[in-house]
């Protein structure tokens, strides 16, 4: 193994709430969905229409651009819905499960055995692909590209993270097996980012880069970078690590089978662990009777509280999220809130007294906590990013959508997650993510 | 506090946009903003933020400013009493009473000027009110004269806020510190006015002045050859100067908390002491028999604006260098023009002044050569790993 990669910069938000390690089965949800909007760029047309009846595996909506690239049941049963939103927009496609609809059958085979070509076109039909994203834009991969190689991480640095070593637990030859398989798409290796004493230091055919820093440290992008950054040209393809497994278990049965344990984490969750369920599950299914009272209002989001999306509980589980936080929603007004000496106020900058005490968890809430200003202060971001890149520099080039420079600033290494802790702690309030998603969706417009 | 709450809530709706009030729009916000952080959540992006906000950090440095601003306030009654020989029958309080009412009147003014055109424009604009003119309000009083008449302050503070920051776009946008361009406009606008030994001091209300006293600050002192200041009364302050930069010790007190805070950057305070420190060295080097040129290069530190400049102009973020890199340059070249302009030209005693104002100038230069670096840095890597 090599050495430890220290990242200095970044930051650990310590928030109350996180997932104790104890699991719990879900009662298996009634519906299960897939929403078309979890996917930046994607184009859907729909294989089939309200009322069909669907395997678990087989096709419920493909990449208009791509057609190859589609998009798979998580579970058999009857699509009862498409749920659409403004100018029609394909929102969800949703399944009343069935247990006795079976499942598709797909070639049961040892990867190591296969050609890459012969893999890929069974990740393909099975609707793993959309699993498998790219470096630059944090898109779904092209499948007729060439990667250098591919990144997993292995763990989550981001508040209240769900804990892989745990989720993992008892599944790590399921895990092997699926690096097998992704190791025969690349010309390169393999490449897994580990924490210090990881269990998965001793998965093989991959190279093992050990990372010790604060978050955003277990982010693939800023492992890409700390190691092989990537150059204009340069393709990498990363993948969710628990979605591994899903290509292990169809190397190892030759049926999909997306069951996957997801954290109920955050502040007002009751009894925050983990529970085990399945691909696309509903929201209320995993929230309902385990939050805490309250007479104020809920904020759940599916993901983590920097990268996460909004979701109400009538909604689903977003389809590469391991996570979902329920913190305050903290739609109030606070006297002279600016003013206060905030022993209770988690801050990233040194403003406040909470930054006597380092050790102490914090319940944050979804206020701005300010007004939105242009850039005022300089130095902040630049200490949150792990990273040789100017932030905000590369920021501006966007705001003014000057394409040259945000070339030459490192636009193809970012994607949203890299810079949502610049986003938290910004004095300004500067909407970093949505600028960022901004320019990358330029550069795929004017550069392909 | 509910009470106040509500009444704002209440009045919400006569200051929209169409309804008769909306001309207060401006005011109402501002004003409801200050007591109440707002109730608005995320909707994009991070579902957190931080309890920082730009309120919370300009106050931190009008918390930075307080020993400066208070120190002033004793200096003004100790220099008058100091000046009509009855410094040793007055007491602390007496003395800093009088400091008080001298100044408080040049803070009103400051505040009540610009906060004023802040609110028009923020009208005009439709924007919130920003928080910049919360320092620059305090920093203005603070370099002036304490002799300056109040109708020069007004007017300089008008033209800072207008021409100095609001032509550009606000806070956040301006190219010069606004608090040196209102130093600066009067500087250069009534220069008669502005220098001598006559401002420094508040005598204008008694004709008691005692035989043989000079108003002259130590820096006009020795720019005429005689060099005969305190170095404790330097470094401590009870020598005649602008309101808030006499005092080195409150200064530093200053920097203190901008440091631990972490908002003053205390790169741009380091480079800019050393700058200093270089340029009085190379000066005694080449002293012959200049008085001025060969005052021993940290007693350039204590006097004049210097230390003020250091702590609380340089460090603006605004319009000082923005890269970490840059800072390091941007703050030494202000040491180095501050003690070459201050010792070289006497016509203009405050070098501090005109050399942040011409670094601010360079700081996007400053900036643009750092960003250069760091492309090419980029292009660089990028050629070797295709090899």
């Amino acid at each position: 193994m090599s050495e430890t990669i220290k990242l200095r910069k970044g930051l650990n938000i310590k928030l109350k709430g996180s997932a104790k390690a104890e699991m719990e089965i879900l009662t298996f949800p009634s519906t299960v969905a897939l929403k078309p909007t979890d996917f930046p760029g994607l184009t859907p047309k729909l294989k089939v229409k309200a009322d069909a009846l669907v395997k678990t595996g087989d096709a419920l909506f493909y990449d208009k651009y791509h057609p190859e690239i589609i998009f798979t049941a998580p579970f058999g049963g009857k699509v009862i819905s498409v749920n659409r939103g403004e100018r029609r927009k394909i929102l969800e496609v949703v399944i009343e499960t069935d247990v006795k609809a079976g499942s598709v059958e797909f070639t049961k085979a040892d990867p190591n055995s296969l050609s890459g070509d012969a893999i890929k076109e069974l990740l393909l039909k099975s609707g793993m692909w959309p699993f498998i994203k790219k470096r630059p834009y944090g898109i779904i991969a092209s499948p007729a590209e060439k990667p250098i190689s591919i990144y997993i991480s292995t763990f989550d640095t981001a508040p209240l993270a769900p804990d892989y070593s745990f989720v993992l637990k008892g599944q790590l030859g399921t895990f092997q097996t699926g690096i097998n398989a992704l190791a025969k798409l690349t010309s390169g290796k393999v490449n897994l980012g580990v924490n210090q004493n990881s269990a998965f230091a001793a998965i093989k055919n991959v190279v093992i880069n050990e990372f010790d820093g604060p978050h955003p440290a277990g982010n693939v992008g800023i492992q890409i970078h700390n190691t092989a950054p990537l150059n204009k040209g340069d393709i990498v393809w990363t993948i969710n690590i628990q979605d591994v497994l899903f290509i292990g278990r169809l190397f190892e049965t030759g049926k999909v089978d997306f069951t996957k344990i997801i954290a109920l984490t955050g502040s007002e969750v009751e009894n925050p662990k983990y529970y085990k369920t399945i691909l696309g599950t509903p929201v209320s299914a995993m929230v309902n009777g385990k939050l805490k009272k309250s007479d104020y209002k809920q904020r759940i989001i599916s993901g983590n509280v920097l990268t996460g999306s909004k979701v109400k509980s009538l909604s689903y589980v977003g389809f590469y999220d391991s996570q979902l936080s329920v913190i305050p929603e903290g739609d109030d007004y606070e006297f002279m809130g600016w003013a206060s000496p905030g022993i209770d106020k988690f801050t990233a900058s040194k403003v406040y007294l909470s930054k006597l005490f380092p050790k102490k968890e914090y319940e944050l809430n979804a206020n701005l906590h300010g007004g939105e200003r242009a850039f005022v202060l300089s130095g902040q971001y630049e200490k949150l990013v792990p990273m040789d890149l100017l932030p905000v520099h590369l920021l501006k080039a966007i705001l003014v959508n000057d394409i040259d420079k945000m070339e030459q600033l490192g636009i193809y290494e970012v994607i949203e997650e890299d810079l949502a802790l610049c986003e938290y702690a910004c004095t300004s309030k500067v909407k970093v993510q949505e600028i960022l998603r901004t320019g990358i969706n330029t550069m795929i417009k004017e550069l392909g | 506090m509910k009470f106040i709450k509500d009444i704002f809530e209440k009045t919400q709706p006569l200051v929209q946009k169409g309804a008769k009030y909306h001309w207060l729009h401006s005011v109402h916000d501002g004003f409801f903003t200050l007591f109440f952080v707002q109730k608005n959540t995320s909707k994009s992006g991070t579902h957190i933020h931080d309890y920082t906000d730009l309120k919370r950090t300009m106050g931190m440095v009008v918390l930075a400013l307080v020993p400066a601003i208070l120190f002033g306030m004793y200096n003004t009654g100790f220099q008058h009493y100091k000046a009509i020989g009855e410094l040793a029958s007055t007491g602390f309080f007496e003395i800093f009473l009088f400091g008080l009412i001298k100044v408080l009147p040049v803070i009103v003014v400051s505040y009540v000027v610009g906060l004023g055109i802040e609110f028009v424009f923020a009208q005009i604009r439709g924007h919130e009110i920003q928080e910049g003119f919360l320092v620059s309000g305090m920093l203005i009083p603070l370099v002036m004269p304490i002799e300056t008449p109040l109708w020069m302050i007004a007017l300089s503070t008008a033209f800072a806020v207008i021409i100095g920051k609001e032509v550009f776009g606000g806070t956040g946008m301006n190219i010069w510190n606004p608090a040196l361009v209102a130093r600066a406009f009067l500087f250069f606008a009534y220069p008669a006015q502005m220098s001598g030994e006559s401002v420094w001091v508040s005598l204008s209300d008694t004709d008691k002045v005692i035989d043989g006293y000079s108003g002259a600050t130590p820096m006009a002192e020795a720019a005429a050859g005689n060099i005969n200041f305190s170095i404790s009364d330097a470094f401590f302050g009870f020598i005649p100067g602008s309101i808030g930069e006499t005092s080195t010790l409150a200064i530093l007190l200053g920097a203190v908390i901008l440091i631990v805070t972490g908002i003053g950057s205390w790169k741009i305070m380091v480079s800019t002491v050393a700058g200093g420190a270089v340029m009085g060295l190379i000066l005694n080097i080449f002293a012959g028999d200049n008085v001025y040129m060969s005052l021993p290069f940290w007693q350039h530190l204590i006097i004049g604006g210097f230390a003020f400049g250091a702590v609380f102009m340089a460090t603006d973020p605004v319009s000082g260098s923005q890269t970490e890199k840059g800072k390091w340059i941007y703050g030494f070249l202000i040491g180095i023009l501050a003690i070459l302009i201050r010792v070289v030209n006497p016509a203009y005693p405050e070098g501090m002044m005109l050399a942040i104002l011409l670094m601010n100038t360079f700081a996007p230069l400053i900036d643009h050569y750092v960003v250069a670096a760091h492309i090419n840095r980029r292009l660089k890597r990028a050629k070797i790993s295709s090899n």
